[in-house]
């Protein structure tokens, strides 16, 4: 390669189109991204359900770990884990392998465009995302007897609260609330706790608490408005973030973040929903909204405005896809294609929000 | 009717208050019963220096049912907590709590009647932690074959006796494989051997929790794993208007104890302010089990009528405050009594 085209040589970005909805909403995804003209150069992998048919039960290809360590980043449709098959969760697999701690998942209702019984949720959610029951380890103690070790460590728990706290710094949040069931659990959960407390003497501008899950979960079903960011363990956070995406509008619309150290990936929150696959039906928001988040990770804070913008303008003109809309007047119901062709068209408007 | 004979802990902070309110109602509605009257909590550790003491446990023992008030533990010394202690005295496997839309009770879901089944021993509840090496710990969820096959057995009868129609098992199989695992293999197999006239279903939890937030009318029974059951008791709860309203039951072997699962209140106590309907709907549910085991059919028609008798006066907006309406917990009651109506 000589040097000359080095130097054009563009950030490179693994695409994994995925399972089921996958393909559809990473299609309606890249096309808005090319023709905001990104200056990302899009290379798709193969990962999931085809894979596994080939017998690698991993799910992901030698040459698509190698894309992913090269280019550091990851744009990533939603897989089917095959059940009772005894494979391994590929996102499990992808975390765990490329040490991504943390999982952000930003939750925001887009009243009144997208109806919801909560109209001013703008919650974070960080779910601390190699540990806990995760790991994996389980045994058969006795005939009867079968076990499953929830594990917890001080850095682990440091590195994702840390994380949390700097989150909020430098978004200019105010609140972080620390939900763990350290009553119960007093080793384990009470480790994550007694962390987050010594961490927050560290950032006195930040208003840290700390509740009991099961009360915390109840509230954000409740009244999820009440919320600004909340750090958690890996199960609780799972739940969680499913919660509150649906309660805020749809699990259709959340984006989300998986954080390591050197590599990254973006995501939508919601699985392959076999039920509506290939039906151009599809909202490609999640996918989207996680690569809007992406460029602004990438540093192309610019380009990631102007995608955003374009995006909220065809909200808040009525134009949805079939989960999210409600009829009415004014209100258009459009294909996953149909919506993507629609963000184009108003790249460079600005919107209300 | 028979008499029977039911020990009663009224336990602190609003219980005396929420008890004396439903044994009022109870009395009107023509229930045979004769309290045996113990303590718990922080009023039992004044009087005997036991949070729980050996005759209140002797009791319950001996006559097999208890109605008990919110119990308060005192945090930090070395006390362990009422509930935990009663739940493995008496092996109280099954925690049972309906969740039910009450008349005249607006909240953003309607027509949610859902009875949450979580077993009560296992799990991460175990107690069972330890470092593994410094700065590394860990909690050790546990399943057995055998606590796994009686919930799964004991949720399906109650379901087949309350004629319900579908059970749903929220898990974490896909990552939890054994555990989580053998937990749905029992349901699985009870349903499939025993109980096929029930339909049975599974949802992963995640995507569980976000259908029941949906629309949770569209569930009937959900079996759970004590984690899980925990979270979602109070989620479930939160959805039909909060831990006030709803009631809830432990269940074993040979003991049943019925309480109300919110807390003592100790900033309304003494005021004639607390609601007292979720100790009022544990007791029904009482009713229904004291018919069910002594074979005494009078009471399900105490029941129905107590029960009638509340949804009515909410209905016409005689609540307490927490609800939005005006009464105390005295004149609730006695709108409550107003309404039983006699045969
Ligand atoms: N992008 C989307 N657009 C519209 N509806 C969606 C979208 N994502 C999910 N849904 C709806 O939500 C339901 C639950 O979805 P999800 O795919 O997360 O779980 P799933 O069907 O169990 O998939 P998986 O097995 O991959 O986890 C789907 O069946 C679908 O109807
Ligand atoms: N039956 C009730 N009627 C009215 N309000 C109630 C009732 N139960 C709880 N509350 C309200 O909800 C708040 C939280 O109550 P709860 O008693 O469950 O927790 P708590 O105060 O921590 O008690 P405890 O220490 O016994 O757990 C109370 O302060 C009270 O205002
Ligand atoms: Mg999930
Ligand atoms: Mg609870």
């Amino acid at each position: 390669m000589s040097p000359q085209v080095e130097k054009e040589v563009l950030q490179q970005v693994s695409v994994a189109p995925g399972d089921g909805v996958g393909p559809e909403i990473t299609q309606a995804t890249l096309r808005i991204l090319s023709a905001a003209k990104v200056p990302l150069q899009f290379n798709t992998i193969d990962m999931g359900l085809k894979v596994w048919e080939q017998g690698l039960t991993s799910g992901v290809t030698e040459a698509s770990w190698q894309s992913i360590r090269d280019s550091g980043v990851l744009l990533k449709g939603p897989m089917t884990t095959p059940q009772g098959s005894g494979m391994k969760s590929l996102n499990v697999t992808l975390r765990k392998s490329l040490g991504l701690f943390a999982n952000v998942r930003p939750v925001r209702s887009y009243t009144p465009y997208v109806a919801s019984h909560h109209p001013d949720v703008d919650l974070v959610i960080i779910r601390e995302n190699e540990e806990d029951l995760y790991a994996g380890i389980e045994h058969r103690q006795t005939q009867d007897v079968v076990q499953c070790l929830k594990l917890v460590s001080r850095p682990g728990c440091e590195r994702i609260v840390r994380y949390a706290f700097e989150f909020v710094m430098t978004r200019k949040r105010k609140r972080l609330t620390c939900m763990t069931k350290d009553n119960i659990m007093k080793l384990t959960d009470g480790l994550f706790h007694e962390v987050f407390d010594e961490v927050a003497k560290e950032y006195p501008e930040v208003q840290a608490d700390h509740m009991i899950v099961d009360i915390g979960m109840a509230r954000v079903a409740s009244d999820p408005a009440s919320f600004d960011v909340i750090v958690t363990p890996n199960l609780y956070g799972d739940i969680l973030s499913d919660i509150a995406a649906e309660v805020a509008g749809s699990v259709g619309m959340a984006p989300s973040a998986n954080i390591g150290e050197s590599i990254s990936i973006f995501e939508a929150i919601h699985g392959s929903a076999p039920d509506i696959a290939g039906q151009n039906i599809a909202n490609p928001s999640g996918l989207l909204i996680s690569a809007v988040k992406m460029l602004a990770h990438l540093g192309l804070g610019d380009y990631a405005e102007l995608i955003h913008n374009a995006w909220l303008c065809t909200i808040e003109e009525g134009i949805h896809t079939k989960d999210v809309y409600q009829g009415g007047k004014g209100y258009q119901c459009v294909g996953t294609d149909e919506f993507a062709s629609a963000v184009i068209e108003r790249l460079g408007k600005t919107s209300k929000t | 009717m028979a008499v029977h004979t039911v020990v009663l802990i009224p336990g602190d902070g609003i219980g005396p208050e929420i008890t004396d309110a439903v044994l009022a109602v109870l009395e009107a509605a023509g229930a045979q019963i004769e309290w045996v009257r113990h303590q718990a909590g922080i009023t039992a550790l004044e009087t005997s220096g036991e949070v729980l003491p050996a005759d209140t446990l002797e009791a319950i023992e001996h006559h097999g049912v208890a109605l008990k008030g919110p119990c308060t533990t005192p945090v930090g010394e070395g006390f362990s907590s009422v509930n935990v202690q009663l739940r493995k005295t008496f092996d109280l496997y099954a925690a049972v709590r309906p969740v039910r839309s009450l008349p005249g009770v607006k909240t953003r879901y309607e027509d949610v009647d859902l009875i949450i089944i979580r077993e009560n021993t296992e799990g991460l509840y175990s107690g069972v932690e330890n470092e593994v090496t410094p700065g590394v710990v860990m909690s050790m969820k546990v399943a057995t074959e055998n606590g796994c096959e009686r919930i799964a057995k004991w949720a399906f009868r109650f379901a087949t006796q309350r004629q319900r129609e579908k059970i749903t098992v929220f898990h974490k199989a896909n990552i939890m494989k054994m555990t989580d695992g053998l937990f749905l293999r029992s349901a699985e197999y009870t349903h499939r051997h025993d109980y096929p006239n029930i339909e049975y279903t599974s949802a992963i939890i995640d995507a569980g929790c976000m259908r029941l937030v949906q629309d949770p009318s569209q569930f009937d029974v959900l079996l759970l794993e004590n984690l899980y059951g925990d979270v979602i008791s109070d989620l479930c709860a939160g959805l039909v208007g909060g831990l006030g309203v709803v009631p809830g039951a432990n269940y074993g072997e040979k003991e049943a104890i019925f309480e109300a699962v919110h807390g003592s209140a100790p900033d309304i106590a003494g005021k004639n302010i607390a609601n007292p309907l979720a100790l009022l709907m544990s007791a029904v549910m009482m009713l229904n089990y004291l018919a069910e085991t002594t074979e005494d059919n009078s009471l399900l028609d105490v029941a129905a009528r107590i029960r009638e008798a509340y949804d009515e006066a909410l209905q016409a907006g005689e609540k307490t405050r927490d609800l939005g309406g005006n009464l105390g917990t005295a004149e609730f009651a006695q709108a409550v009594i107003k309404r039983i109506k006699h045969n």
